[in-house]
């Protein structure tokens, strides 16, 4: 069970320790800075975090001490824009007619490699990016085999200007089987380590599109996608159009339907050992984005998505307007301890799988990601 | 030979000294700056090696027209400003 939690947020780094039973804020880093992500490395306990800093673009920092000291590492470089890659851009459909894929905006998602790749992680980036660094971040060389793929350039911005690879998820037995999230452009699979890519979008819909073009894998927005530790097979997808569960590994997609109060949402998180047990934060589909009637629940499936409970307790019930988004909600190698972060800078454990939340701060900035220490 | 000064937000992320150095445009004039300071560059120049979006480069007070390949002259007296542009402010 992990008693230290890390928040990345738009003022700094933050950890949260617990001592006795009281969690409390221990260390601030990086104060003033927009930190966008971090992941703490359960294979060598290196943590990074990642950053936007605006007139001087995304950096990202290393620290393989705890958290004592900081080193800057490289970022992801994508490769030369030709005119070729221009007149491609310019031939977008419509709905991605303010893309760029010229330049880094954002490191969106940041991943160990598996056990046997001391060293290797993945990166997912905006614009629609997948980087693998050998070298605990001193250099990321571009997946050219899906940057090249012919489907990349339909994928199309979802809340942002440019398609992102917010999700990567590697298999817990087999580091050569790696399954990504779009948004938007649907799932995606390697078996081979990153040398061919399948997209497995199937039974996933897209209800902002016409028709016609409503199932086609390539368009889906799933804003977060998670895989079961322990049933590897099992993998949950919070879509912008509602829920989705693939107990085939992403071969088909099985919608949820009928979740209270709503299937709309950005983050969701699987328990390590349950592949039937998932939790979800709710909001208002989809331009308003508020709890519904104010009142914020973590919504939460002990059977594979049959049945929902949605859990209140201890979370603020009227005129709440905190949204949780995609990596902002967390859960520990136990599958007891809950951490969730809001855009509005309040942040809540619950230590009892979600049953009940204690609330840390109302005060924070606003919270992009939690992670628990491993 | 030309003089290059950073604005001072950028002290507190990456080492950037006030520096006198050669070059013939604005171009030579950085790549010299980021031999010195190579992890400077990222902080100034995106991954096509314009200059970031909501930078600005002044020489002799005048900001510079070629964003993208950073070819306007400086003379040997030039000074040259690298800045933060006020939009994404």
């Amino acid at each position: 069970m992990s008693d230290r939690l890390y928040a990345a947020t738009r003022k700094g780094f933050f950890t949260v320790e617990r001592t006795g039973n009281l969690w409390d804020v221990s260390k601030v880093d990086f104060v003033g800075e927009n930190a966008t992500l971090l992941l703490h490395d359960p294979r060598d306990a290196a943590i990074y975090v990642a950053f936007d800093h605006g007139h001087f673009g995304v950096k990202l920092q290393r620290s393989c001490d705890g958290g004592k000291s900081w080193e800057e590492c490289a970022v992801p470089t994508y490769p030369t824009f030709t005119e070729e890659d221009k007149r491609r851009q310019g031939e977008s459909p419509e709905m991605g007619a303010a893309r760029d894929f010229s330049s880094l905006k954002e490191i969106w998602e940041l991943t160990p490699g598996g056990p046997d790749e001391p060293g290797v992680l993945w990166a997912g980036t905006i614009p629609g990016g997948l980087f693998r660094s050998t070298d605990r971040g001193n250099s990321w060389e571009i997946i050219r085999s899906l940057w090249e793929r012919e489907e990349r350039w339909q994928w199309f911005g979802g809340g942002k200007d440019s398609p992102g690879i917010h999700s990567v998820a590697v298999h817990p037995s087999n580091s050569q089987h790696v399954t990504l999230g779009v948004s938007c452009g649907g799932a995606w699979v390697t078996e081979d380590g990153g040398e061919t890519w399948n997209c497995r979008a199937d039974g996933m819909r897209a209800e902002y599109l016409p028709p016609e073009e409503a199932g086609n894998p390539n368009v889906q927005d799933p804003h977060r996608l998670v895989q079961c530790p322990a049933n590897p097979e099992t993998l949950w997808v919070q879509h912008h159009n509602g829920i989705f569960r693939s107990t085939s590994g992403g071969e088909l997609w099985e919608e949820i339907m009928d979740v209270e109060p709503s299937a709309f949402g950005f983050a969701v998180v699987v328990h390590p050992r349950d592949p039937d047990t998932a939790w979800f934060v709710p909001g208002v589909k989809d331009e308003c984005r508020v709890p519904v009637d104010g009142k914020l629940v973590v919504t939460r499936t002990r059977d594979g998505g049959k049945s929902f409970e949605a859990t209140g307790n201890g979370l603020p019930n009227r005129h709440c307007y905190d949204i949780v988004y995609r990596h902002a909600l967390d859960v520990d190698g136990t599958g007891e301890r809950l951490a969730m972060g809001s855009t509005t800078g309040s942040l809540w454990i619950s230590e009892d799988g979600g049953d009940s939340w204690e609330g840390i701060s109302n005060h924070l900035p606003p919270i992009h990601c939690v992670r628990f220490a491993p | 030979m030309p003089r290059v000064v950073f604005t001072s937000n950028l002290k507190r992320h990456v080492e950037c000294p006030e520096t006198v150095i050669g070059g013939e445009t604005v171009r030579q004039s950085l790549d010299a700056v980021f031999v010195e300071h190579p992890q400077l560059r990222g902080y100034v120049l995106d991954d096509q090696d314009r200059l970031r979006k909501h930078m600005v480069v002044f020489v002799d007070g005048k900001a510079i027209n070629d964003r993208e390949t950073l070819g306007d002259l400086v003379e040997p007296s030039s000074e040259i400003y690298v800045m933060q542009a006020l939009s994404g402010g």
